[in-house]
Order: C-alpha cells, then sequence, then structure tokens
C-alpha cells in the first residue's frame, strides 16, 4: 500500500533572499515524483490479498428492474462477491445536496449508466464476465428528455421528489424600465465533460473487525465523502477514514461520489482489500457532467449602449438526480448581468431532472453557461450602439461598490474596467502568412484547408465569477501547523487535484514563520474538514486556515523568544529566517529560536456569513467575485465549417500572485477546456443515451489545438482575502468560450448561438 | 489464467506466471511486473498517457497484448532514471511548470524524448505534432512547449 507525503527539502545553493516563499514561483514538492512515474494515483495504490471490484450498469435510461438474477455470477471462480440495493447495509440513497440517488438502483433505473450491481473478484477480466452473468428482466419506460416538458408538468414525476429541482427568480429595479435599444437571442450549450486523466480509482481495506474501513480515494472533498459513505455503510463517521489517492485532474466531477460506497461495501463484504477503478467509458458514466442549457436573454440599453435592464429564462438539464443543480442554477441566475452595472432585472431559472445523465459541478459552475449568453447579447448592444466590442464593455463595466441584481454589493476589488483595457494592450499575433503549413490552418492535418478562403475573426469575452460556497453555507476550512527544531509540519484535508496547493502550502509557512524545511503530512480525514476544492476556494480558504495556523505557533514562538530575552513579544518580527527584534538587537535564527520546542496549533478559517436568496432573487448570497477579460482570435474556414484558434489574450483579476508560474498554469490550463466547449467538446445524447462516451468520439484540445496564449495578470490585493489573492481556477475557462464563438462570428458574418459551433453550423 | 512467457523490460529479463493471455502490455507492466508509471486512461490508444518504447518506436502500451512484445526490448518511464536522478526533459517539466495533475507526465515525458532522440532540433509545429497524440486535461500545453523549448536550448549550450 503506498502513501506519499511530500517533504520539501532547502536545496544547498538557494540564496537567502531566493527563498520558496510567497509570490515566488516555487516548483511542485510533487513534480520529481510525477516526473518519474513514482507518484502514486488512486489507480496505482495495491495491496496484498487485494481483489478486483467492478459495476453493472443500466442500459437504458429509463427502467422498471423486474428483477435481477446474480446467481450465475456467485457460480464463477474467483468471483468472492456480488452485492445490489438488498445489500446496502445504511441509507440507500446519497447525494450533496438532496440525497435523491441510490447507491444501486432499486426497482426502476433513471438514467443510462445508474449502477444496479457491484462484484469483487481476483482479476478485472473475472469481474467483467460475473457481470455478464448476471441476468436482469427489464421492462423498458418512456424516458423524460425534454426539460421543458419537466418544467411543464407534462410528464408523471420520474422520482419521488418530482421532475423540478429548483425554481428561482430574481425581480430587481423596475421591472417595466425600457430603453431605445432592445435585444434578443436564445443560446445553447451542450453537455461538456471534465475528462480529467485520472479516472475514477480508489482502494479499500475493511479493519480486522469488520466494524470500520479505511478508502484511499481521489476526491475533491475528503469529509463530505465520509458523511456521506457513513450513512450508506451504517458506519460511525471515525469508522470510515478517507486518505486521498493520487488525484489526476478533477475539475468538478470528483465533488460527488461515485465508486465509494462501492467499494467500501465490497471491502466490508468480502472482509479483503478492493480496489474499483473505471475504465474511460464507464467514467463517462460514472461522474456528473457541466448541465446543457437553453437561455434566452433580452437586454434594454440606451441609445449609446448602456444597459437598462436584463431579462433572462434559464433552463438547466440536472439529469436523473439533483447533485449540485440547485447551486449551479442559482449560480447562473445571480450572474445574468455578467461583469455589467445593470440596475433592473427580471430573471427565471429552472434546474429540471430528466432522464438525461446527472450533471452537476464542473469549472465555472453555472457562470460558463451565464456568461455564453451575456457576452453574445454585448455585442448585439455594441452592433445597435455602433459600438466596437471593446467600447461596449468598458461603458458598462461594473466596479467596486456597484450593485448586482441580487441587491448584493459587490465589495471585491472589481478591475474589470482594467482587465479589458489590459487585454486589448495585449499584441495581436501576426496575419496568416502566404504561404502557411497546413496543420495550422484549419483542419489541421486534414490538410483541407485551402489559404485564399480561410477568413479571419476577432472576439471578446469578459466575465465575473463568485468564488467560494454561498446561499449561507459556512465552507471553512481546517490546518494544523507544528514548528519543532525549525521544521514545520502542515496538515490539512485539502485535496490536492493538480492545482498545486501542496506548493502554496509550504510557501505559507515559509513566509509566515521564516523556516526553509517545511513537511506536508499525509492528506487525510485525520484533521477537520478543509472542504472541497472547488469555486476557486482553496487558495482562499485552506491558504487562510495555513496561514492562521501559522500565524498561531509564530505567536507562540515570539512569546518563548519574548521570556528568554525579556523582550515584548509584540517588538519580534520574523525576517528571511530569523526573529528579529524590531526595535533592538536581537537577531535569532528560527531554527535556533524553536530548539527544543514543540508548538502545534490548528486553525479553522471561515469566510463571512452568506445569505439566502428571497423569493424575489434578492439577497447577499455570495462572498467575494473575481473579473476576466478574453480576447479570440480564429481563423475559420468557412466552406468546411473548421475553426482554429489562433491565439487567446487575456488579463485577469488575480488580486495577487502567490505563484505566478501556477497561476499561468491555471490560466493555460482553463483556456484549453474554454476552447474545448467552444468548438469540440459534447457529449451527445439522444433520447437518454450516451452516444460518444470516449475518447475517440469526444473530441479533446490537443497541442495542436493549443492556441498561443499571452496573459496579463491584474494585481490589485483582496482586502477581504486572508492573502490578497483570489482564486484562480475558475475564471480562465468561462469567458474564453464566449470569446471565441464571438471570433467565429466576426469571421463568417453569421450569428452562432449553441455550443460547441459544430462544421454544420458555420458552413450549413 | 496460465500463460508463462519472458518479457525484457528496462534491459531486465522479467517472467510473467500464471497470466491471462489477453492482458496488454500496460496491464502487465503496472499490475504484474511493479512498474505503474505508465498510466492509464482511456485504453484505446487516444491520450499516450500509456507510452512505452518497444524496440524503441513509442507505443500506446494499452494497444499492445503483452504476450505478443516478447523478444522485444521494452523500455518504460522507470528506465529513464538508472542512477536516480532526473533526465534534462523530467527535470525541464518541473521547473517550467509542466506538471499539475501529472496523470500525463510519464507519457508525455516519454513522448518527449522519442522526439529529441529522432529529432534534436524540432521546429515549433513538429513539436506540436509529435505530442498531438499525448493528451494533457490540466496544463493546455503552454508550460509543456515551455519545458521542450528549454531542453533543446539546454542541449544546444551543452553541445557549443
Amino acid at each position: 500500500m503506498s502513501r506519499t507525503t511530500m517533504k520539501t527539502v532547502r536545496t544547498d545553493d538557494r540564496s537567502a533572499t531566493n527563498r520558496d516563499v510567497l509570490g515566488t514561483n516555487a516548483l511542485r514538492p510533487d513534480g520529481a515524483a510525477k516526473v518519474k512515474g513514482e507518484f502514486a494515483f488512486s489507480s496505482d495504490m495495491w495491496a496484498a490479498n487485494m481483489l478486483w471490484g467492478a459495476t453493472l450498469r443500466s442500459p437504458h435510461p429509463r427502467a422498471r428492474i423486474v428483477s435481477i438474477d446474480v446467481s450465475a455470477a456467485w457460480r464463477i471462480a474467483g468471483v468472492e462477491t456480488v452485492v445490489t440495493a438488498d445489500d446496502v447495509p445504511g441509507q440507500l440513497t446519497y447525494g450533496l445536496i438532496s440525497e435523491d440517488q441510490p447507491v444501486f438502483a432499486r426497482g426502476e433505473v433513471r438514467y443510462m449508466g445508474e449502477p444496479i450491481a457491484a462484484v469483487a473478484a481476483d482479476h478485472p477480466e473475472t469481474c467483467r464476465r460475473a457481470l455478464a452473468a448476471i441476468t436482469v428482466e427489464w421492462e423498458v419506460l418512456p424516458a423524460l428528455v425534454d426539460p421543458e416538458t419537466a418544467i411543464a408538468g407534462g410528464f408523471d414525476p420520474i422520482h419521488p421528489d418530482g421532475n423540478v429541482i429548483r425554481h428561482q427568480r430574481i425581480v430587481h429595479g423596475d421591472a417595466s424600465a425600457t430603453g431605445a435599444i432592445v435585444v434578443e437571442g436564445t443560446y445553447e450549450l451542450g453537455m461538456q465533460d471534465q475528462a480529467f486523466l485520472g479516472t475514477e480509482a480508489a482502494l479499500a481495506v475493511p479493519d480486522h473487525d469488520g466494524g470500520g474501513v479505511e478508502v484511499y480515494v481521489a476526491t475533491q472533498w475528503l469529509h463530505e465523502d465520509r458523511k456521506q459513505m457513513a450513512k450508506c455503510l451504517a458506519l460511525p463517521e471515525d469508522r470510515v477514514r478517507l486518505v486521498l489517492g493520487g488525484v489526476g485532474g478533477a475539475f468538478g466531477a470528483r465533488e460527488d461520489i461515485s465508486l465509494q460506497v462501492h467499494t467500501a461495501l465490497l471491502a466490508l463484504r468480502t472482509g479483503r482489500p478492493v480496489k474499483m477503478q473505471y475504465g474511460r467509458e464507464e467514467s463517462f458514466f460514472g461522474h456528473v457532467h457541466r448541465h446543457p442549457a437553453t437561455i434566452w436573454m433580452r437586454h434594454h440599453a440606451t441609445e449609446t449602449g448602456e444597459i437598462v435592464k436584463v431579462e433572462a429564462r434559464f433552463v438547466f438539464d440536472g439529469g436523473a438526480y439533483a447533485s449540485t443543480s440547485s447551486a449551479v442554477l442559482i449560480n447562473g441566475v445571480t450572474h445574468a448581468q455578467g461583469p455589467y452595472r445593470c440596475d433592473n432585472a427580471v430573471v427565471d431559472g429552472w434546474a429540471v431532472r430528466t432522464n438525461n445523465p446527472p450533471c452537476g459541478a464542473m469549472r465555472g459552475f453555472g457562470v460558463v453557461q451565464a456568461c455564453f449568453a451575456h457576452e453574445g447579447q454585448m455585442d448585439k448592444i455594441a452592433a445597435a450602439a455602433g459600438l466596437d466590442p471593446v467600447e461596449v464593455r468598458l461603458r458598462n463595466a461594473m466596479r467596486t461598490g456597484d450593485r448586482l441584481i441580487t441587491g448584493q454589493v459587490v465589495e471585491s476589488v472589481a478591475p474589470v474596467e482594467r482587465c479589458i483595457r489590459e487585454t486589448a494592450a495585449l499584441p495581436l499575433p501576426a496575419p496568416i502568412p502566404d504561404q502557411p503549413d497546413a496543420l495550422l490552418l484549419p483542419g489541421g492535418s486534414g490538410l483541407t484547408a485551402d489559404r485564399r478562403h480561410i477568413r479571419r475573426g476577432v472576439g471578446w469575452g469578459v466575465s465575473i465569477k463568485n468564488i467560494m460556497y454561498s446561499e449561507g453555507f459556512d465552507d471553512y476550512s481546517t490546518a494544523r501547523c507544528v514548528l519543532e527544531d525549525g521544521v514545520a509540519t502542515v496538515k490539512f484535508a485539502t485535496s490536492e487535484v493538480g492545482q498545486g496547493f501542496v506548493t502554496l502550502a509550504p510557501q505559507i509557512a515559509r513566509s509566515v514563520l521564516g523556516v526553509d524545511d517545511v513537511v506536508l503530512d499525509t492528506i487525510d480525514t485525520g484533521i477537520g474538514s478543509a472542504g472541497s476544492t472547488s469555486a476557486s476556494r482553496q487558495t482562499w480558504m485552506s491558504g487562510g486556515a495555513v496561514d492562521g495556523a501559522c500565524r498561531l505557533v509564530r505567536e507562540r514562538l515570539f512569546e518563548h523568544v519574548g521570556r528568554a530575552h525579556g523582550i515584548d513579544p509584540l517588538r519580534l518580527v520574523i525576517e528571511d529566517t530569523f526573529v528579529v527584534d524590531s526595535m533592538g538587537s536581537l537577531r535569532l535564527a528560527v531554527s535556533e529560536a524553536s530548539a527544543g520546542l514543540r508548538i502545534d496549533e490548528t486553525f479553522e478559517h471561515h469566510h463571512r456569513p452568506t445569505e439566502d436568496l428571497d423569493e424575489n432573487g434578492q439577497g447577499n448570497c455570495h462572498v467575494a467575485f473575481a473579473f476576466v477579460a478574453h480576447r479570440a482570435v480564429v481563423d475559420v474556414d468557412p466552406g468546411l465549417g473548421l475553426v482554429k484558434v489562433v491565439q487567446v489574450a487575456t488579463a485577469q483579476d488575480i488580486g495577487r500572485a502567490l505563484n505566478p508560474l501556477s497561476v499561468v498554469g491555471q490560466i493555460e490550463g482553463g483556456i484549453a477546456q474554454g476552447l474545448g466547449l467552444a468548438v469540440m467538446e459534447e457529449i451527445i445524447v439522444d433520447n437518454g443515451r450516451v452516444r460518444n462516451p470516449s475518447f475517440t468520439d469526444y473530441l479533446l484540445p490537443t497541442a495542436l489545438d493549443a492556441p498561443e496564449v499571452v496573459a496579463t495578470l491584474v494585481e490589485e490585493h483582496e482586502p477581504q482575502a486572508p492573502l490578497g489573492a483570489k482564486g484562480v481556477g475558475e475564471p480562465p475557462c468561462i469567458s474564453v468560450t464566449p470569446a471565441i464563438v464571438a471570433a467565429i462570428r466576426d469571421a463568417i458574418g453569421r450569428d452562432l448561438v449553441r455550443v460547441p459551433v459544430r462544421p454544420q453550423d458555420i458552413c450549413l | 489464467m496460465n500463460e508463462h512467457y519472458q518479457l525484457k523490460v528496462n534491459g531486465v529479463e522479467r517472467e510473467v506466471r500464471d497470466s491471462w493471455v489477453g492482458e496488454s502490455l500496460l496491464y502487465v507492466l503496472r499490475e504484474r511486473l511493479g512498474l505503474p508509471g505508465s498510466k492509464g486512461a482511456c485504453e484505446q490508444g487516444e491520450c499516450g498517457s500509456c507510452t512505452v518504447f518497444v524496440d524503441g518506436a513509442a507505443v500506446c502500451s494499452c494497444l499492445v497484448l503483452a504476450a505478443s512484445a516478447v523478444d522485444a526490448e521494452i523500455a518504460t518511464v522507470e528506465g529513464l532514471n538508472p542512477d536516480g536522478t532526473l533526465t534534462d526533459v523530467q527535470e525541464a517539466f518541473v521547473r517550467e511548470g509542466a506538471v499539475q495533475c501529472g496523470f500525463c507526465t510519464p507519457g508525455l515525458v516519454m513522448a518527449v524524448h522519442h522526439l529529441l532522440d529522432t529529432e534534436p532540433e524540432p521546429s515549433e509545429l513538429q513539436i506540436k505534432e509529435a505530442l498531438s497524440g499525448n493528451i494533457c486535461r490540466c496544463t493546455g500545453y503552454g508550460r509543456i512547449f515551455a519545458a521542450v523549448d528549454a531542453v533543446i536550448a539546454d542541449r544546444k549550450d551543452a553541445a557549443r
């Protein structure tokens, strides 16, 4: 069994002024292990006497289970157990917000791929044979696949909780306000997959007494997983211990549990360690996706292009189970105005249940959908007012102190105008050469493009994104710091999914404590919750927790030094790696000052409280906001409908760059995902059936699709944030999608209202 | 479950016992030979996470039947550091921020070594083409290109 504990060691040649503190490009402590293939991902976990687990899933979007016969599976040599809903010892359902999703379907399945049974056996191939031997008799039922039918009440409830997951209305200001310019449009977004590379995997090891289980799992939120698992397994929470297995990307798809209960149940039933790992096809069915959405918007503006009122109607297809749909809906409707001043609004939003695949969290979380619509509208206002896309956005740009359509005042630093201006100042790419390499033209290696037909376009997108959780949720984070003989050990339950919190936490400890050696303890449930690695929140929340724990330790260190040297501790500061008397001559190395001491402190960081929305969608529901601007340049082959994204320029409001290299990595990675949604990524669902659950048929951006990215970091320290830094994970993927679509519209002069933009949308 | 054969991996002959003949090279490397550095992410040769060299050719080990690689020289990411030090490519990946979640990284490291072994001074387009069979979902490829550029520059400097 593998455990990963990362230790960062000071290198000998690092000068005192070149320490890996906040603001530097400190390198990942897990980098060397990852490039050597030695880093233990959850799929690399192994235990002696281990069995493999596998899941039987529904082939139908909706059907009644007439009977399940597992007897033939039991008879296969090497099969150790077979479990169904009848074997779930505790609560039969789970869920992040409402517990509406069965561990295994009982009586009825509500989406294609819903789990029905699981097996544990000696080999993955034995598992496959066992699943094939299970006989299920089905009565196929008509599926509800149209969200509008769900809203209209035209279909009997497909779940006891009904077909509407949530409805929210926002009415703000003067609902009857009008403007000289009126523009409207209906915008659609397809279903995007997070497509992390490391598929779902877990290793569950039962306790010897059978009364508990330890689970190594790739997840975004260890404590939430544990809470849901303990209920379903009918175990006390302290008998379900979770350890973070190495996580191969997440992007929202690991916020809901997938194989956690199944793996633990198989291990408890067999008394042996069980490993489960999804293949790529199963992964498409095993996690939630980005909500497909249809958004109608109508804007009223003055004849000079200032927004007077936004009207909107949002429909999010939540699929068969609720997951986080209700929160995604709120993010969508509360961001309808975009990063622009708007005094009047009438917005209606629905998240509905259908027999389509369940949808939930994905990077951008409802705001990606809202932004695609409001940015399409901004270009329409610009056209009607005779303004260019930059001018219309500058004219309406939100500032700190402006009021949102929820009535909430934007207290965050809001450098929207600066993001737009700095993006506009970035250089445009060179024109297409007369004799270009065909690989760089639309169509790429297909070699289909004729240089003479290629048209270039430029488009803009600007966005606002809430960071942290909303609507009264106290999503705190916990960290512990132990200082002993000049070495700081930091512990937290923050999921490292690739974003680099394991780089940031030691940077914080070095800055606050003046130490160089920082040990990161195992990431597990052996400490309080860190909340989820989502909503761009961990730099702020877990960064705040690590900072707080280190500050408590520093206070105690100063008390100790003060006592020993007869100095008021308030005079002591950390300078570089020394404790220094700011009003005297004492200068003591931290390693010396902490010799023989053990200082151990734990801190919980809580953000300020938020409120629920009222029936008119009014309330201070969000914590803070981040902003970003994108400008995209594309080349389009109008005859074949193919697009090459040439360049994306961006200026992002980040508060403060705690690790500029990591920030750039988030920006470039987010842009690639937004590009994917703009021109290639979509889970095709046909009458409830997923048609492309593979990397052959679900297209992802490759190295040849990656545009040149030119980026400016807009650093205006955020006073509310513990480290002055806003989260940077989500904004990069939000407004890049509408920017690319606007660039395609600019190139071909056609109104495109749906992403991904398909060849037929351009050329037919 | 009764196939017995030998594979030569990173210069060492290894016994594969009691196996099922349908096992992929990726499965045998990871689950039978204790070499989990090669990663499985798509099982159909689309993502490159499982890239290894078979007789010097970069291949997706998920598409190769292990039993068909008998008598071939197989090289995996674990064979890049016999003395424990990072190769220049690995070092550049860490230094330039080309690693985030790291799941694609071993395959990309192998692909970059293969590219630079066959074309020491590739053009920007040759780099993109050579790496287009390795999907990375975290980085957007920018820092990966930076790492490749850094290795090319360092090798040029060293050759002077």
